[in-house]
């Protein structure tokens, strides 16, 4: 079986984001970017399952700027055998929306004809939650988000999902769309031998247009600001002090 | 303008937190008709016909439709979507799985998580684990919304919209329930709980853990937890608070142990009262706080419970 993964690069999860002055967006420009957890996360999991003997071939995808061939780079050196870059901006700060890349994976799934597809459940920087949903939907595949747990059994993967009142298990139909959560796995550092020997693995590199797909945003920017800012209270001496000014606001 | 709004059901009971939230957001948009789907939602259906702002109900009742798997929902708005613009829900994790399925179906993009409405093309929603607010207009024929609940209060109960029984779309057959693992518990429900009593990385274990579930109940409060207390193991991952948890806003939040990085903050700074106890005063999360007490959790949360 042929894995695909696909992976973001995202703003890194320690650096503090900024509001851009004229409101567009956040400011991307030289910071540190680095792959979306969740899709490192994906990622591992497509290696244990290839040193499982389940998966034969893992494929990792990125859509986005061409500087997203380093996060490819690192999901080769973790492992994963080759790389697919599909071009779709030259410009840093623009964000393909989750349908315009389930439409460019459609066409690599189409290609590639993998039997499972390891998305991470979300991305850090647009939180949409969604693009492993509507590859799904295109495909007329299953799907089974926020996988906590996988088995593959034959044509079937059991997956137990993180949902809101604890866990749920499901048996989809392969090939499927599973989208990855926190507790799915550890993922591992790419060790320094395992980076050298990633410069040599194959990357592709394809545009929006190879696959015909229109990239342009079906939701327009009008504005983005910094949150309403809370403002510290006070610091109180003891629980007594605590107590008795949570019950002079009524809060107890 | 016809709004379709995709009731939170679990087990044949309408979540009538979340379902009456969405419909205060939904409100603004046109008529809402609501969408009760399950193997059994006529109860549901029942209830949700009496929320201030409803005028419809659809009660869709199979098998195929229990424990809201993605595949059969999806087809069933989506056969329904033809009448109506706006197609949203409460942004649980249900509708989390199945409105980006519904809106690639539709060729349209998905809203997720909006907190707040413009007009009916335009949404505000947060992003960066909520560290900025975009405003987006959608160019989309149709709006396929989740709302993130905990910004809205909830509409009313007073109303008697009519109930129509509707038939469920074809099966697409894809998946099959295995099972549910609920944590049963007589505490109120995480995000639509008055109190939250959350734990972090600081409580230092599961066994200790009890300390922070004793406060709670003390309070009749719900728990919660850090990414970090779930990453290590010491409570489970629906207890979660944050960006890639729960997002809640009750009235007192109650943060122990808990250093508060952004991840954290994002899933609990719209609260009423913040109250946080950590023995280190640089932690960041007393820079929300309205009250904060520099103390060792386990010399102060003893004292709090014996106090209150």
């Amino acid at each position: 079986m042929k894995v695909l993964v696909p992976v973001k690069r995202v703003i890194d999860y320690n650096v503090k984001v900024r509001v851009k002055a004229d409101g567009t967006g956040v400011d991307l420009a030289n910071v540190k970017m680095s792959m979306n957890p969740f899709d490192e996360i994906a990622v591992e999991q497509a290696i244990r399952l290839k040193e499982a003997g389940q998966a034969e071939e893992i494929v990792a995808v990125s859509i986005g700027v061409k500087q997203a061939q380093e996060t490819l780079r690192t999901a080769l050196a973790m492992g994963a055998d080759r790389a697919i870059l599909v071009v779709a901006s030259d410009d840093v700060h623009k964000d393909i929306e989750p349908l315009a890349v389930a439409k460019i994976l459609k066409a690599i799934v189409d290609e590639e004809q993998p039997g499972l597809v390891l998305c991470g459940k979300q991305a850090i920087d647009n939180d949409m939650n969604a693009t492993g949903q509507m590859l799904s939907a295109l495909m007329g595949w299953s799907q089974a988000t926020f996988a906590s747990e996988i088995a593959i059994e034959g044509d079937k993967a059991k997956v137990t999902r993180e949902v809101d009142g604890g866990l749920q298990t499901i048996e989809v139909t392969m090939p499927t769309v599973v989208t990855v959560d926190l507790r799915l796995n550890e993922p591992r550092y790419a060790s320094l031998p395992n980076i050298m020997k990633a410069k040599k693995k194959p990357l592709d590199e394809k545009t929006a247009e190879d696959y015909g797909v229109d990239v342009s945003n079906r939701l327009e920017i009008v504005k983005t600001v910094e949150p309403a800012e809370r403002a510290a209270g006070i610091k109180v001496g003891s629980v007594d002090e605590l107590v008795a000014k949570l019950k002079e606001v009524g809060a107890v | 303008m016809a709004v379709l709004l995709i009731a939170e059901i679990s087990d044949g009971e309408l979540s009538m937190d979340a379902t009456a939230k969405a419909v205060a957001a939904a409100k603004a948009l046109g008529d809402v008709t609501v969408l009760a789907a399950g193997s059994s939602a006529a109860a549901a259906g029942e209830a949700a016909s009496k929320i201030d702002g409803v005028s419809k109900v659809l009660v869709a009742e199979d098998p195929m439709l229990g424990h809201r798997l993605a595949e059969a929902t999806a087809a069933l708005i989506v056969s329904l979507a033809g009448d109506y613009e706006h197609i949203v829900a409460p942004a649980t994790t249900d509708a989390k799985n199945v409105m980006p399925r519904v809106a690639a179906l539709l060729d349209v993009m998905v809203i997720s998580d909006a907190s707040g409405v413009v007009d009916a093309d335009t949404f505000e929603r947060p992003i960066y684990a909520g560290n900025a607010v975009q405003t987006v207009k959608s160019n989309d024929a149709k709006k396929v919304i989740t709302f993130r609940t905990s910004t809205f209060d909830a509409a009313g109960e007073g109303g008697s919209a009519s109930v129509e029984t509707i038939s469920a779309a074809e099966n697409p057959g894809l998946s099959t329930w295995v099972e549910d693992k609920v944590a049963e518990s007589d505490r109120p429900e995480l995000t639509s709980a008055g109190v939250v009593v959350s734990g972090g990385r600081g409580v230092g274990s599961e066994e200790d853990f009890a300390l922070i579930e004793k406060l709670a109940d003390k309070l009749g409060a719900a728990v919660g937890a850090s990414r970090a207390a779930v990453d290590s193991g010491y409570a489970p991952n629906d207890w979660q608070v944050g960006q890639t948890g729960k997002v809640v806003a009750p009235d007192l939040y109650v943060a122990v142990g808990i250093s508060g990085a952004i991840q954290h903050l994002a899933g609990m700074k719209d609260s009423k009262i913040i109250v946080a106890i950590n023995k280190d005063e640089e932690s960041p999360i007393f820079q929300v706080a309205d009250y904060g007490l520099v103390a060792d959790l386990f010399d102060a949360v003893p004292e709090l419970i014996e106090k209150l």
